[in-house]
């Protein structure tokens, strides 16, 4: 598997992807610049957290323009794998890749933290690693990232399975301190209808070597080699 | 591009308004709607929060210019998900603009 991961102007998880992908699993990776348009070498494309553009305007609504997103989104519909991270993640919802918005998370607060998600569908390319209903703990570290969409979308989510992380310990939707910005039903990750774009608020690269002391975000990039 | 003599755009400025829409909760409408309530206006219900932009643009006419701020606004300004928006657009004389 060849991992591409894009740099947008304020990137900053970018080295963190390439660590894992390439120090700690050895699979070939290139950083992508955000003005680039041939990513056809790529199997996975990465969308990095960040701060893509300053967050001018909204997080991810310039860096969804940038000539890379355009051939992103042509490998996407090509069925190959598409993963946004937290500032990615924001990305990809602007882009219209995945449905619903990111927006300030409920108390106001940037929370930087590690948290507890429960794996809702394992059945993903991105979670064969894990088992259903599985509690995992991913480093979060996010001011927008408080998941809305309207009536419609929602239900269209959870009847297709598209949520694949929640906040919290349990797999059903809850509201509590568990549900840690507010998001709608605890989403914390969801994927497109076809399973090949995953969009996610926590950070799985922060959780992967094992000399940082968490590896839960690990199993996610093997499952898919 | 050719230019011909008796095309002659014209300037516009636009001021648009983003919203959020109803449905969304606007935690930083609340914590200054809190603020102005500490300030001793209990009369105050509701705050919410959005954005204004001034947008100066050349187009061949009034519907052109507006076109086009819709789809700005459509696209990148405005995310219809979570907001809509709304605009003002004005004229501008040549002379006028100095600046």
């Amino acid at each position: 598997m060849k991992f591409g991961v894009v740099v947008f102007p304020g990137s900053n998880c970018d080295r963190d992807v390439v660590w894992v992908t390439q120090g700690l699993l050895n699979q070939p990776t290139r950083m992508i610049w955000h003005q680039e348009t041939d990513i056809s070498d790529i199997d996975v494309m990465v969308i990095p957290g960040g701060f893509s553009y300053g967050d001018y305007l909204r997080c991810g609504a310039i860096a969804r323009f940038s000539p890379v997103m355009q051939a992103t989104l042509e490998h996407a519909k090509q069925g190959k794998y598409v993963i946004g991270i937290c500032n990615g993640f924001q990305v990809l919802t602007e882009l219209g890749l995945l449905p619903g918005a990111l927006v300030r998370n409920r108390d106001l607060h940037f929370i930087c933290d590690r948290v507890p998600l429960t794996v809702v569908n394992p059945q993903t390319p991105w979670t064969t690693g894990y088992s259903a209903n599985e509690v995992i703990n991913l480093p979060i570290a996010h001011g927008e990232g408080c998941y809305y969409c309207d009536d419609n979308i929602l239900a269209e989510l959870e009847t297709n399975n598209q949520v694949v992380f929640r906040y919290g310990s349990v797999p059903s939707p809850n509201v509590g301190a568990e549900n840690i910005n507010g998001s709608l039903n605890n989403i914390a990750g969801i994927c497109n209808r076809q399973g090949n774009v995953l969009g996610m608020m926590p950070h799985p690269e922060r959780a992967s070597d094992p000399s940082l002391g968490q590896t839960d975000g690990m199993k996610l990039f093997k499952g898919l080699l | 591009m050719v230019k011909l003599g008796l095309i002659v755009t014209q300037k516009y400025y636009a001021q648009i308004y983003v919203t959020l829409r109803p449905s969304v909760l606007d935690p930083a409408g609340v914590a200054v709607r809190s603020g102005v309530q500490q300030m001793g206006y209990d009369n105050v219900e509701q705050v919410r929060i959005g954005k204004y932009i001034e947008v100066t643009l050349n187009a061949n006419s009034e519907d052109e210019a507006k076109t086009q701020l819709d789809r700005i606004c459509d696209l990148l300004l405005a995310n219809p998900v979570i907001e809509t928006y709304r605009f003002d657009l004005t004229t501008v004389s040549s002379e006028v603009q100095t600046s």
